[in-house]
């Protein structure tokens, strides 16, 4: 019976089902299962399984997308059962993600934000034209390990900078490692601006990800 | 030095991409878009025109619904015809929908270094150098900001680039730059130098104005602001579209054209209710995500099919387009290259375009090479030669020469051969040697276009920009820099 749910579970992911995931959790809760369990053992083989066939070249990126999503509405019906057994589950670390200031597109920072967030990381996303000021105080808030800047114009890059600087100066660099992204940003501005690395699509920035923190 | 500019007219290929019935399609769906779903002006300015012309507004979200009739009776004050001058008149380009034009391409943010060959960050260097060979070739009938000036200041750098241009060419400019109401002013002081005062830009418009949309249905507020700031002093403005299938658009073809269309003619109709008959233009370079990263892919089937149905929209909307043709995926100039720019220039041009961007990139609009650059002057060539067509009269069907050399002989020493023979199309960077010849230095039309490049560079000459001019123009750039 549970092992069916976790089948079930697994495979609402697999067709991008965020409403058939969210009832599937419901039911996980209501049956008295370990939350815990319902996402590694049922949900997250979903996540695997989406992976795996896109690695091979038959699944691709909309369905990524929407195994993400699934993956993340079913997290969050479990989350107040986590909170009420005082379990945590654990993650790869956290990241705060934002379009920089002055600069309006969101659609690849939201891309890396769905991708990461169905990888294992905590997501904190600010959405766009955000000054740096409010990007460190989520990072201070949170204590993230990662941020992921996205600017789209040579214009909006240069806060790109403006962001690390005011991690240097506040001494979180050690501690903190910055992916920056976008269409202008290339290897050298990476150099240039002492970022930690960057990626030019969001399963890249995955993969980087994993590699800064597991660095740290 | 050759003044000629090479343009596309009286086609003799047709091509029916979509039919009338599903032109209005698009239009009624693109309507309903834009009354029911909305479009995002992120602009208290722009929010408070669109209101004071009676469309429903959401200032907290800055989204903008309008009725059909708002949308269709603004669309009716754009102009239909009108020019794009140069600072040298006899170059001018008029847009009346039997030419079609060519510029560079933009923004990039890498060049390949036209000494060295390496991959590097450009600078306002590179912005001359491309300005002046493009000057040079027949090809190039206006310029784009070729590539980004980053060693520039961020707050100027569209200003430095447009006079970098004007310094090194006397063809029109049209920028994709300029976000700002603050750096538009500049602009249009820059520009008014060239013709003599800020009244006279109205008759000769030196400059025009691209600026992108936010895709999906959205639009970015500086740049709104600018293209007003422009068509307040009748510089033409447009408005670019690049919705992808998957990411930024619906995965289908046709609702990705409904998302594009909502984008322009808004921005359009916006800039006919605050300046009705200022000169516009439709703007698009639509294409599909990469399905296996989301990536900007500028090449394949669905840009082909883009480049053709845009003009047929933009004719529509009786207005001009820029449509982005080129911008080949490609990492180098290669066999990808060559047919993406080869086909997607073909579809944009056979249904006359008016302006395509443009040469000189790789890898999606990112990297600039001076041999693609080249090689996409020769791919126009080629198909500005394809587009004449066939003509069948008495002297091209030749009888009278056909029956002396008779069956058996050949043509080479006829007058009507030495009459006609300079209007085959002779390649430049095409390889027609002998395979031995080929096999000594194993180069290419790669190679071939790089030193015409490197030669451009060396020996052209392009009309100066007065020096008073000059002075003026870097001193209303620095006024602006922070001290």
């Amino acid at each position: 019976m549970t092992e069916e749910l976790f089948q079930k579970m697994a495979q609402s992911v697999l067709d991008g089902d965020s409403d058939a995931a969210v009832a599937l959790a419901k039911q996980a809760i209501e049956a008295g299962l370990d939350p815990l369990e319902a996402i590694t053992k049922g949900f997250v083989t979903g996540v695997n399984q989406v992976g795996e066939s896109f690695a091979c070249g038959q699944a691709f990126l909309p369905e990524l997308v929407m195994a993400g999503e699934a993956m993340k509405a079913a997290v969050s019906t479990l989350e107040p059962e986590m909170q009420k057994r005082g379990l945590h589950r654990t993650m790869l670390g956290k990241v705060v993600l934002a379009t920089v200031e002055g600069d309006i597109h969101e659609i690849g920072k939201s891309l890396v934000g769905t991708m990461l967030s169905a990888s294992g990381f905590q997501v904190y996303d600010l959405g766009v034209d955000v000054p740096a000021s409010r990007i460190i105080a989520k990072v201070q808030e949170v204590g993230a390990d990662l941020v992921g800047l996205s600017a789209l114009l040579t214009t909006t890059m240069v806060k790109q900078k403006e962001v690390i600087d005011e991690l240097d100066k506040l001494g979180l660099r050690k501690t903190v490692k910055v992916m920056v992204g976008g269409a202008p940003v290339t290897r050298d501005w990476v150099q240039k601006i002492e970022a930690d690395g960057t990626s030019e699509d969001a399963i890249g920035a995955v993969g980087l990800a994993k590699q800064l923190v597991s660095a740290a | 030095m050759p003044k000629t500019i090479k343009s596309i007219t009286n086609p003799k290929l047709r091509l029916e991409i979509l039919t009338p019935q599903e032109v209005k399609k698009i239009h009624d769906a693109t309507l309903w878009i834009i009354e029911k779903v909305g479009v995002r002006f992120p602009s208290k300015l722009v929010l408070e025109i669109w209101a004071a012309h009676g469309a429903e507004v959401d200032s907290e979200k800055m989204v903008v619904r309008a009725k059909a009739g708002l949308i269709e009776k603004a669309l009716k004050t754009c102009p239909p015809v009108y020019s794009l001058a140069a600072r040298d008149p006899q170059q001018d380009l008029m847009l009346d929908g039997n030419h079609v034009f060519v510029g560079t391409d933009g923004c990039g943010v890498e060049v390949i270094d036209i000494k060295t060959g390496m991959r590097r960050t450009s600078c306002l260097q590179d912005v001359r150098d491309i300005s002046r060979i493009a000057d040079a070739t027949e090809e190039v009938a206006f310029h784009w900001v070729p590539v980004s000036a980053q060693d520039m200041p961020a707050e100027t750098r569209g200003l430095h680039e447009v006079k970098a241009i004007w310094e090194n060419s006397t063809k029109h400019v049209q920028t994709e730059s300029i976000y700002n109401q603050r750096e538009a002013h500049a602009a249009i002081e820059m520009a008014a130098l060239i013709v003599g005062g800020k009244n006279q830009l109205r008759e000769r418009p030196v400059l025009s104005l691209m600026q992108c949309s936010a895709s999906p249905l959205g639009h970015d507020g500086g740049s709104l602001e600018a293209a007003l700031v422009a068509a307040e002093y009748g510089l033409p403005t447009g408005f670019m579209t690049m919705a992808a299938n998957l990411t930024t658009g619906p995965a289908t073809l046709a609702g990705n054209l409904a998302v594009g269309n909502a984008e322009v003619i808004t921005g359009t109709a916006l800039i006919q209710l605050a300046y009705p008959g200022a000169p516009v233009f439709y703007a698009a370079a639509q294409t599909a995500s990469d399905l296996r990263s989301g990536a900007y892919t500028g090449g394949g089937p669905e840009d082909f099919l883009y480049g053709a149905a845009s003009n047929v929209l933009a004719d529509f909307y009786n207005i001009p387009l820029s449509m982005g043709s080129f911008a080949t995926g490609a990492k180098e100039p290669n066999w990808q290259a060559g047919i993406e720019n080869s086909l997607s220039t073909f579809m944009a041009s056979i249904v006359m375009s008016d302006m395509l961007l443009g040469v000189g990139f790789l890898h999606g609009s990112r990297i600039w090479s001076f041999a693609e650059m080249m090689m996409d002057c020769e791919i126009f060539s080629i198909i500005h030669k394809t587009m004449q067509g066939i003509v069948v009269d008495d002297e091209t069907l030749a009888l009278d020469t056909i029956a002396a050399v008779g069956p058996g002989g050949n043509f080479l020493s006829q007058k009507h051969t030495l009459k006609h023979m300079r209007e085959l199309f002779l390649p430049q960077f095409m390889d027609r040697r002998p395979f031995n010849e080929w096999e000594k230095k194993k180069d290419d039309g790669r190679d071939w276009a790089l030193a015409k490049a490197r030669n451009t560079l060396e020996v052209h000459q392009p009309d100066p920009l007065d020096e008073g001019i000059r002075i003026e123009m870097a001193k209303i750039i620095s006024s602006l820099e922070k001290k």
